[in-house]
C-alpha cells in the first residue's frame, strides 16, 4: 500500500472507531428499551402465562407496533421527517453551547437558563419593535437571543475567570434566577404580558419570523432555523480549529497552567467561551420562538439544559458530531411522541433512552464488556470537567 | 505570613462594611413607605398542642425598623472598631435583623404568625437538608455527586408505590431509602470503578431517574389510584419540649422523618469530625494517595460514603412523599437535589453549615406563601431569587471563601 492508501485506511479505521461506540451505545440503549416496553406491558404478561411461545410473539408484536411507531413518528413521511428536523433545530444549538463549553473545560449545566434569557431578550425586540422590513427585524430578534443568553452566561464566566467560583453551581444558580425572572415578567399582569388572562408574550411582528421551508402548509412548521443551526456549527468548528482564539480555547480546555506558561490570557479565554456558548442557547430560544411558536409562554422550559448535555457527549463535543447527536434525539423525541399517541407507551421512554446513552458514552468499558470487543483501545478523550476547587 | 495578615484584616474590614451594608438597606428599603401612625402585629399562637396563649405583640412599624437599622449598624461599627471574635455569627444576627425588620414592614398595619412561619421554614428546609447531607458525605470522601435531585426522585416514586402496596410508611421509608442506595451505587460503579467524569455521571443519573419515574408513574400511578395513595407519618408532639413557648409546638409537633433529618445533620458532623470512620472519609478526599499509603481503602470508603449519601437522599425523597403530600408527582423534587447541593457549598461541606444555609433556603420558600397572603408589593419572584444571588456571592468570596475537599471530583487510580 502506499503511504497515501494507508492514511486514508487509518482515517477511515478511526471514522468507523469513533461512530462504532456511539452506535453501540445507541442500540443498546434501544434494545433496553424494547425490553423495559415488554414487562410493563400486561399483555404481554399475560401472554407468557399461557406459555413461552404466545409470550414472545405477543412481545415481537408489541415491539413491533411500538418501534414501528417510533420509526414512522420519526421518519414516515414528509410531515414526520420535517418535525424531526423542527425539533432537531434548536438541539443542534444547546448541543453547540454545551460542547464549546467542554472544549474550553467548561461545564455550562445552564443551557436552560439561557434559553430563557435569550427567549425573553428574543420576544422583546420581535413584539415590541414595529415597521421595520424583515432584513432587518429578524437579524436584530437573533441578535438579541445571542446577547442575552450570552451575557447571562457570560457572568458565570466572569466569576469563574475572577474569583474562581465554580460555573456548574453558578449555572444553576443562574437557571433557577432566570425562570423566576421570566415568570416575573410574562405573569398575568407583568411587565412583559400580553393584556388579558394568560402568562404569555405578545405575539411577535411577522416581520420577525423566520421564513418556512412550506408555507402553503402550516402544519409543516419546519423553517430557515435548520439553516442557520447548520451554519452555527460550521463556524463553531471553524472557530475551533481553524482559528487562534479556537486554539486557545482547546488549550486552555487541556490544560489551563500550560495555557497560562504558553502566555494565553486565561480569564478572557474562560469569559469569551462562557459568553459564545450563552449566544448558541440564546439562539436555540429565537429558533423556537422566532420560527415556531411566535410568542413566549411563562413555562417555556423544555428540558434543554440536560439534552443540550447528553448532546455534546454523544457527539464528543466535536460540532459535527453535535449535528449528528441531535438529528439522533430529533427523531427520538418525535418518533417517541408518535409512539405514545398509536402505541400508548409514556414518552417519558425518551429519557430513559438518553439517561442510557450518556451513561454507555461516558463509560464505555461498559459497552467494550458487552461486545467483547477488544483491542479498540480508548482514544484520546476530551477532560469534560473538574471538580469545584480548579 | 504577611499575605496572611492582611487577608484576615481585609476580611474583617469587609464583613464590617457588610454589616454597615445591612443596615443602610434596611433604612432604604423599609423606612419610606412606612408612617409614624402604622403598626405591626406578630402573634405566636398556634391551634396545635394545649398550651397557654401568648400575648399578641404590637409595636409601631418605625420604630421597629429603625431598631433593627440601629443594632445592625452597631455591629458594624464595633467590627470597624474592635472587631467580633465570630465574623459569621453576627453576619447571621444582622441578617436576621434585615429578615424581622423587612417582616414588620410587610405585615404593616396587619399582622403576622411568626410561630408559623417558624415551622413553616423548618419544614421547607427538610427536603434541602437531607439533600445536602447526601452531598456532604459523598464529596467529603472525594465524590462529587450532581445526582442527588435523581436520588430523591427515585426514593421518592418508591416510597409511594411501596408506601401504597404495603400500606405501611414504614415499608415505603425503607424502600426509599434502599433506591436512594441503589442509585447512588450506580453513580459509585460509574465513578470509582470506571472513572467516568463524575458530574457527566450524575447528569445521566438525574436524567435517567427522570425517565424511568415519570415513565413508570404514567405507566402504572396515573392508571392505577391505588398504587400511588401511600399513608402518612404521624406527627409526634415531643413530651416538655412540645411546650416550650413559641418554638416547641412549631419544631417539636413533627414527623419522625423530620426529627430523624435534624438527627442526622448532628450525627454526621460527630461522624465525620470525632470518629475514626469520618477521618478516612477526610483523608480519602482530601489525599487519596497518602490515605492509601496508610492503608485506608480508597475504594471502599468511597463507595460505603457515595451509597450511605444515596441513602440520605433518598430519606429525602420519602420526606417528601410520607411526611407531606402523600402521593408521587412526575418532577416532585422539583430542584431541591441542586438547592441542597448549593446548600452544601453554602454550608461549606460542614453538617450543620450546610442545614443552616437549607434553613435559609427553607426561609425563603415559605415567605413566599407568606407574602402572597399578605400582598407585599415586591413581587415574590425577586424574594425566591434572593437564596440563588446570595449562594453566588458566596461562592464568589466575598464573603467568605468556602472550601472544597481536595480530591473532590477526582478519580482515584491505584499505581
Amino acid at each position: 500500500m502506499s503511504t497515501q492508501e494507508q492514511k486514508a485506511t487509518s482515517q477511515l479505521e478511526s471514522l468507523a472507531r469513533a461512530l462504532l461506540i456511539p452506535l453501540l451505545a445507541v442500540f443498546t440503549a434501544l434494545v433496553i428499551g424494547a425490553l423495559l416496553i415488554i414487562v410493563t406491558d400486561d399483555s404481554v404478561i399475560a401472554a407468557f402465562r399461557e406459555g413461552l411461545g404466545a409470550g414472545l410473539s405477543r412481545s415481537w408484536s408489541v415491539i413491533a407496533l411500538a418501534y414501528g411507531a417510533f420509526f414512522t413518528g420519526a421518519f414516515g413521511d414528509v410531515y414526520h421527517i420535517t418535525e424531526t428536523l423542527r425539533i432537531t433545530t434548536p438541539y443542534i444549538f444547546a448541543g453547540l453551547a454545551v460542547a464549546l463549553g467542554f472544549q474550553g473545560g467548561l461545564f455550562n449545566i445552564g443551557a436552560e437558563g439561557q434559553y430563557f434569557i435569550g427567549g425573553l431578550t428574543t420576544v422583546y425586540v420581535g413584539y415590541s419593535i414595529t415597521g421595520l422590513p424583515m432584513i432587518i427585524h429578524l437579524p436584530l430578534a437573533l441578535l438579541a437571543g445571542m446577547i442575552g443568553g450570552g451575557v447571562w452566561a457570560g457572568i458565570v464566566g466572569f466569576l469563574k475567570a475572577k474569583t474562581g467560583a465554580h460555573e456548574v453551581i453558578n449555572t444553576i444558580m443562574m437557571n433557577y434566577i432566570a425562570i423566576r425572572l421570566a415568570e416575573f415578567l410574562l405573569d398575568v399582569g407583568g411587565p412583559m404580558a400580553r393584556p388579558g388572562y394568560r402568562p404569555v408574550s405578545p405575539e411577535i411582528q411577522p416581520s420577525a419570523y423566520l421564513p418556512q421551508f412550506f408555507p402553503s402548509d402550516p402544519t409543516i412548521r419546519f423553517n430557515v432555523g435548520f439553516i442557520l443551526a447548520l451554519i452555527a456549527a460550521i463556524f463553531i468548528w471553524w472557530l475551533l480549529f481553524k482559528t487562534t482564539l479556537g486554539y486557545e480555547i482547546r488549550t486552555v480546555g487541556q490544560n489551563p497552567n500550560a495555557a497560562r506558561y504558553a502566555g494565553i490570557n486565561v480569564s478572557k479565554v474562560i469569559i469569551v467561551t462562557m459568553f459564545i456558548s450563552g449566544t448558541l442557547a440564546g439562539l436555540a430560544a429565537s429558533a423556537d420562538i422566532l420560527g415556531v411558536i411566535h410568542f413566549m409562554p411563562n413555562a417555556f422550559s423544555a428540558g434543554y439544559g440536560f439534552d443540550a448535555i447528553a448532546l455534546a457527549l454523544l457527539g464528543n463535543s466535536h460540532p459535527a458530531g453535535v449535528v449528528l447527536a441531535s438529528l439522533l434525539f430529533g427523531a427520538l423525541r418525535a418518533g417517541a411522541t408518535n409512539m405514545q399517541g398509536i402505541a400508548h407507551i409514556p414518552v417519558d421512554i425518551t429519557s430513559i433512552l438518553q439517561g442510557l446513552i450518556i451513561i454507555f458514552i461516558a463509560a464505555p468499558a461498559i459497552i467494550r464488556a458487552i461486545y467483547r470487543l477488544r483491542g479498540l483501545e480508548e482514544g484520546e478523550r476530551l477532560k469534560l470537567t473538574r471538580g469545584w476547587g480548579q | 505570613m504577611d499575605d496572611k495578615a492582611t487577608a484576615k484584616t481585609r476580611r474583617a474590614l469587609g464583613m464590617g462594611i457588610t454589616y454597615l451594608v445591612f443596615a443602610l438597606l434596611t433604612w432604604v428599603l423599609f423606612v419610606p413607605g412606612t408612617t409614624s401612625e402604622q403598626l405591626t402585629t406578630f402573634t405566636f399562637n398556634v391551634t396545635a398542642g394545649n398550651l397557654p396563649p401568648i400575648p399578641d405583640l404590637t409595636f409601631h412599624t418605625l420604630t421597629g425598623i429603625y431598631l433593627m437599622v440601629a443594632l445592625a449598624a452597631l455591629a458594624g461599627v464595633w467590627q470597624l472598631t474592635k472587631g467580633f471574635k465570630n465574623v459569621y455569627l453576627i453576619l447571621g444576627l444582622v441578617s436576621v435583623f434585615f429578615v424581622l425588620a423587612f417582616l414588620a414592614w410587610a405585615a404593616r398595619d396587619k399582622s403576622m404568625n411568626l410561630t408559623g412561619m417558624i415551622g413553616a421554614t423548618l419544614l421547607s428546609s427538610i427536603p434541602i437538608t437531607l439533600a445536602a447531607l447526601s452531598g456532604v458525605m459523598c464529596e467529603r470522601s472525594g465524590v462529587v455527586n450532581i445526582g442527588i435531585e435523581g436520588m430523591m426522585l427515585s426514593g421518592a416514586f418508591m416510597s409511594a408505590l411501596i408506601g401504597s402496596v404495603t400500606h405501611s410508611t414504614w415499608w415505603g421509608l425503607i424502600a426509599a431509602v434502599l433506591a436512594g442506595g441503589l442509585t447512588a451505587a450506580l453513580l459509585a460503579v460509574m465513578a470509582i470503578k470506571y472513572q467516568v467524569d463524575q458530574i457527566v455521571a450524575g447528569t445521566a443519573i438525574n436524567i435517567l431517574t427522570t425517565g424511568l419515574t415519570s415513565y413508570f408513574s404514567s405507566r402504572y400511578l396515573q392508571t392505577n389510584g391505588a398504587l400511588n395513595n401511600p399513608p402518612t407519618f404521624d406527627r409526634i408532639s415531643l413530651p416538655l419540649l412540645g411546650k416550650i413557648p413559641i418554638v416547641g409546638p412549631s419544631l417539636f409537633n413533627n414527623t419522625l422523618v423530620v426529627y430523624t433529618a435534624i438527627v442526622l445533620v448532628f450525627l454526621i458532623y460527630w461522624l465525620l469530625f470525632y470518629t475514626r470512620w469520618g477521618l478516612r472519609t477526610r483523608a480519602v478526599g482530601e489525599h487519596p494517595r497518602a490515605a492509601d499509603t496508610l492503608g485506608i481503602n480508597v475504594f471502599r470508603m468511597r463507595y460505603i460514603n457515595v451509597i450511605l449519601g444515596g441513602m440520605v437522599a433518598g430519606l429525602g425523597g420519602a420526606y417528601l412523599v410520607l411526611s407531606s403530600v402523600a402521593r408521587f408527582d412526575e418532577l416532585m423534587t422539583a430542584g431541591k437535589g441542586f438547592i441542597g447541593l448549593a446548600a452544601m457549598i453554602f454550608g461549606n461541606w460542614n453538617p450543620i453549615g450546610a442545614f443552616g444555609a437549607s434553613l435559609i433556603f427553607g426561609f425563603a420558600d415559605s415567605l413566599q406563601t407568606k407574602l402572597a397572603i399578605l400582598r407585599v408589593p415586591i413581587p415574590s419572584q425577586f424574594l425566591l431569587m434572593a437564596p440563588y444571588l446570595v449562594t453566588m456571592i458566596v461562592l464568589a468570596g466575598v464573603v467568605g471563601q468556602s472550601r472544597p475537599p481536595a480530591a473532590d471530583g477526582q478519580p482515584y487510580e491505584k499505581e
